[in-house]
């Protein structure tokens, strides 16, 4: 961490977005994580995602739980809308923000410890009911706010920091996520931010729940050797499937691909997912083959990212439920409120 | 691309871009830096050992070092470096006992300065605390150069300058007032051990134009005529009064008929205003005085009234350039335009003459009347003979007089103990961590985001009345905290020790200015368009480390790094360091370290 504020001075050649903004106008209050905590960096690819796609600031929702990672959100977006709920909780308050509110840009920025460990029920049921959100989970395996006990994404047999051995499974939340209907499921590295940044913009112009687990090093209780979430150990275990590019409906197409290399996903808004091989033949649109590549892989220790899974034709919560599109708070009182001879016809109908 | 070198000679100092841009290389941060911490006296000794007249220049210089300042790159305007100077000299109080004193014996060589300008000045400084015998000669009353004869008095006044010449005179240097020398040849015959020519470019160039004869007694010489105001033999000068020429001499000259009398003083440039030759800053004190400057306009003849001056005729210009982007002034075909005056001052420009000095000496001189040097040890080809300032390569300025002052001083004591003069003493470097605990640094870090402070004048009449009362009053204390603080330090260097780097892009996210990147390897141009953000300009280095896990590069970009060390806070590994580049160049008397 660092005591001061950035100088706000800005060079005259600063690259400014189609908005006019700076990137520097995307960000928040100085981060108070410790130095190289990989959170910082997932808060600066965000910040890159948000200035790329010339998002209006006051147009995104960012909520979290507790933890370093969910503490996050003040660390960017300084000028959106924010929620800082209680530990585990933050997926049924963005929830209710979303049903009340679904013209916003929902993010949820959570950790491993608020997610898995406590938060796991909440979890599933976001991705169950199908909210339209980007879920993000810096995952660094410790619980770093508490300092560092081992949170339920630990690998079994990776080692915390005084050489202990975690004896019990593993959750892997993008696995989970696959399985409760997330339709845009991607797991990225805090110090690949080539990968990461077009992960975050494809996922917060997906409709639906986006899950991005994002292996995230906590420089001060998780990075030695025995740790499987150190920067050396993904760095040396990583296999991604994919690149990205995601491609705004209104963008040129510029890049040329080679034949056979490129998968292209066309999403609700128009905006395109150019997904570029690596490696192995991966298809991305297959949920069970992504459900067991990633079985596969995990059992011989490797830290499969990309994106691991995009279906662009699915619902969302508001899709189920038959929500009213206007947000409730442009709705007026009348219309939320009908009166008690409303209620009366109601109850009566269904008697 | 090649990794960096922090060791290579130049690669740091060139961080430090006023410094860089000094031609004494004056530690500037350093200085401020004092400044800032009240220690004044500390801050004018370093300015003093680097350029002699802390005090004058700190007033008057032509200071190359603001426009390179890393401020006006990330803000708008530089560092106010010049008037930072002037606060030490002002605020120093008694500094006598810290300098040096000329050894009890001398060493037994005898050298002659001729002019007692900067240049010679600063060769006799250097070379009297070696324990030289130092005669300077000059043939005015006082000693100073032009600094005391043609620079207005309500820019530099009288006090400083006898004040810092008198430094020198202390050091048992003999100054020889009164005295021109009318030979070189003579002078050689005297058994001097060298002979420095310091003697200036004291010859105003004259505008041959019709009318010039006849209307003489009102159309002056620039210089000669501020030359005359100095002494103050000149007290009065005509209402109206037309100034040719757009330099700092045309500058002075109006600003000093304005002074005198001048109601109606008007400059007149045959160039643009952009293109003329004087400081930004003195248009503007020109302007802001009531002076218009008329521009594009080629004077063609000084019309007159059976000799009596009534006006001057100019021919109306427009630029254009030539497909070398070469500019050629061209009538635009209007009517001349008459502009009545009745005093004119020709401030077109300066020249060299040596009519004292035998051509069949050994002392050569070019096609255009220079003499013939050494670019680096300012050797004639003479060997005994040395010159320095506007003598050597034409009219300049102040500071470079006194750092060709020190060079040749070098040459003198390495020729007088029989060295080669080719050899150079290197500059004296250091380099040291700054940390003080972990978020400390023994520097000021945060970035101060307040915009440079105006300097505070007399008003307008007071000093419109009097021509030797000085304009400006200098920073009190508290403006000169405010503005010392906005000096970025560029001194304290950045420093990468790839080696110990985890590559979590700690600092590539914490940096302010957006200068580092971790990329992958290529050549300098397509580099320069991969970084984080755009570093196209290519005057400043790009800093590349290699030797990191994953095979990429480090690459920073220090053009607009604010050396606000946030990336050395924030990096986990101590991989970032802030350390402190000082650099001393090389007086008369340092060794030549063995390559
Ligand atoms: C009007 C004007 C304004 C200027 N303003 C500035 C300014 O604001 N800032 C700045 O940095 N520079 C300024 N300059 C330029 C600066 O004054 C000179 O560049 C500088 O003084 C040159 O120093 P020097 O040591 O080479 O010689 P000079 O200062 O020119 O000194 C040479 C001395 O040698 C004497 N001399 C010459 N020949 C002989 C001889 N044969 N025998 C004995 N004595 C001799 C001369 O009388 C003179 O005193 C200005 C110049 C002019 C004309
Ligand atoms: C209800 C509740 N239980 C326990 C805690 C204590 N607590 C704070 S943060 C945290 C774990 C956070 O872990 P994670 O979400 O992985 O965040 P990290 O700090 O690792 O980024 C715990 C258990 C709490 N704040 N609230
Ligand atoms: S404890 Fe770990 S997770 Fe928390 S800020 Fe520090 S490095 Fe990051
Ligand atoms: S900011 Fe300070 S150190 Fe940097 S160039 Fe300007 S005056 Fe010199
Ligand atoms: S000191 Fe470091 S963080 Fe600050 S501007 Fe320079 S490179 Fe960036
Ligand atoms: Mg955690």
């Amino acid at each position: 961490m660092t005591y001061l504020a950035k100088p706000k001075l800005l060079r005259a050649d600063t690259p400014r977005n189609a908005l006019g903004y700076t990137r520097r106008d995307y960000e928040g209050a100085i981060s108070t994580l410790c130095a190289g905590c990989g959170h910082d960096s997932i808060s600066a690819s965000i910040v890159q995602a948000c200035f790329d796609l010339d998002i209006e600031p006051h147009r995104v929702a960012k909520l979290s739980g507790i933890g370093c990672s969910s503490k996050t959100p003040d660390y960017f977006l300084g000028n959106s809308h924010g929620f800082n709920s209680v530990h585990g909780r933050m997926p049924s308050v963005l929830t209710g923000a979303a049903l009340a509110n679904r013209t916003l840009l929902y993010l949820g920025v959570s950790g491993d410890g608020d997610s898995a460990s406590i938060g796991i029920g909440q979890f599933a049921h976001a991705m169950r009911r199908g909210v339209n959100m980007t879920y993000i989970v810096e995952n660094n395996g410790v619980y770093g706010l508490t300092k560092g006990q081992f949170s339920a994404t630990a690998d079994k047999g990776s080692k915390n920091k005084k050489g202990v051995v975690n004896a019990d499974s593993p959750i892997d939340l993008a696995a989970l996520a696959l399985q409760l209907g997330a339709t845009y499921v991607a797991r990225s590295f805090s110090g690949d931010k080539e990968q990461l940044v077009p992960l975050i913009k494809g996922a917060l112009h997906h409709r639906g729940p986006a899950f991005i687990d994002v292996i995230s090093p906590c420089v001060t209780f998780n990075n030695h050797t025995g740790s499987t979430k150190s920067y050396d150990y993904v760095r040396e275990h990583n296999a991604a499937v994919n690149r990205l590019d995601v491609i705004l409906p209104k963008a040129q197409i510029e890049a040329s691909y080679p034949p056979g290399s490129l998968r292209r996903v066309v999403q609700h808004d128009g905006s395109i997912l150019h997904l570029r091989k690596v490696g192995v033949d991966y298809d991305p649109s297959d949920r069970i083959g992504a459900m067991n590549h990633l079985q596969e892989r995990h059992a011989l220790g490797e830290i499969v990212t990309g994106l691991l899974y995009v279906d662009s034709s699915g619902d969302d919560m508001h899709a189920h439920l038959n929500t009213v599109e206007k947000p409730l708070n442009q709705l007026g009182d009348a219309y939320l409120c009908p009166g008690s001879s409303a209620l009366a016809a109601l109850n009566a109908s269904l008697r | 691309m090649k990794p960096t070198d922090l060791g290579a000679p130049d690669y740091l100092h060139k961080v430090v871009d006023c410094q860089w841009a000094c031609p004494a290389h004056t530690p500037v941060p350093e200085y401020i830096r004092l400044i800032a911490a009240g220690r004044y006296a500390d801050a004018y000794a370093i300015n003093w050992r680097s350029n002699v007249f802390p005090g004058i220049l700190g007033r008057v210089c032509d200071r190359p070092c603001e426009p390179a300042c890393r401020r006006g790159r990330v803000e708008e305007q530089p560092v106010a470096i010049c008037r930072l100077k002037r606060v030490a000299a002002d605020l120093k109080g008694d500094i006598t006992d810290r300098l040096p004193q000329p050894p009890q014996q001398t060493n037994g060589k005898r050298i002659a300065c001729i002019g007692a300008g900067p240049a010679s000045m600063t060769v006799a400084r250097d070379l009297a605390v070696l324990g030289y015998s130092v005669t300077v000669f000059d043939s005015g009353k006082s000693a100073g150069g032009m600094m005391r004869s043609q620079i207005p008095k309500f820019r530099l006044p009288d006090a400083i300058i006898d004040e810092e010449c008198g430094y020198i005179e202390g050091l048992g240097v003999e100054v020889r007032l009164d005295h021109w020398i009318g030979s070189l040849r003579d002078m050689l015959a005297g058994g001097w051990d060298a002979v420095f020519v310091g003697t200036g470019a004291p010859r105003g160039r004259d505008a041959d134009l019709p009318g010039r004869q006849e209307a003489a007694p009102n159309i002056h010489l620039g210089i000669d005529w501020l030359a005359n105001v100095a002494f103050g033999h000149t007290t009065s000068i005509g209402r109206r009064v037309l100034v040719l020429g757009g330099g700092n001499t045309a500058m002075d000259c109006c600003r000093s008929a304005r002074r005198l009398g001048g109601e109606d003083v008007q400059v007149v440039v045959r160039s643009g205003f952009d293109e003329m030759k004087a400081s930004p800053w003195e248009k503007e004190e020109a302007i802001h005085e009531g002076i218009p400057i008329h521009n594009f306009l080629v004077p063609v003849e000084f019309v007159h009234d059976n000799g009596r001056l009534t006006g001057v005729r100019f021919e109306k210009v427009r630029a254009e350039y030539d497909a070398k982007g070469r500019r050629n002034l061209v009538p635009t075909g209007e009517p001349a335009v008459l502009m009545p005056c009745d005093d004119v001052l020709v401030a077109i420009g300066q020249e060299n003459s040596f009519p004292w000095i035998e051509r069949d000496i050994g002392v050569e001189f070019d096609r255009w009347g220079m003499p013939v040097l050494d670019a680096k040890t300012l050797q004639s080809t003479r060997p005994n003979v040395f010159f320095g300032g506007d003598a050597a390569f034409g009219p300049k300025n102040i500071i470079t007089a006194v750092a060709q002052g020190h060079e040749a001083a070098i040459s003198i004591d390495r020729f007088c103990h029989g060295q080669d003069v080719a050899i150079r003493p290197s500059p004296l470097t250091n380099l040291v961590s700054q940390k003080m605990g972990i978020h400390e640094w023994s520097y000021a870090n945060d970035v101060s985001e307040d915009r440079r402070r105006k300097m505070p004048v007399r008003d307008l009449p007071a000093t419109l009345g009097d021509v030797r009362l000085e304009l400006e009053l200098g920073f009190d204390v508290e403006l000169a905290c405010k503005e010392a603080a906005r000096c970025l330090n560029c001194d304290v260097a950045t420093v990468f020790t790839p080696r110990v780097c985890i590559e979590c892009d700690a600092c590539v996210d914490i940096c302010p200015s957006e200068c580092i990147t971790f990329t992958a390897d290529g050549e300098e141009a397509d580099l320069r368009q991969r970084l984080k953000a755009p570093a196209n300009n290519t005057e400043q280095s790009l800093y590349v480390a290699d030797g990191l896990k994953t095979g990429r590069i480090m690459v920073k970009d220090e053009n607009v790094c604010v050396h606000c060390g946030m990336c050395s806070e924030r990096c986990p590994t101590g991989a970032w360091d802030m350390q402190k580049f000082a650099l001393h160049v090389a007086h008369a008397g340092a060794e030549v370290t063995p390559a």
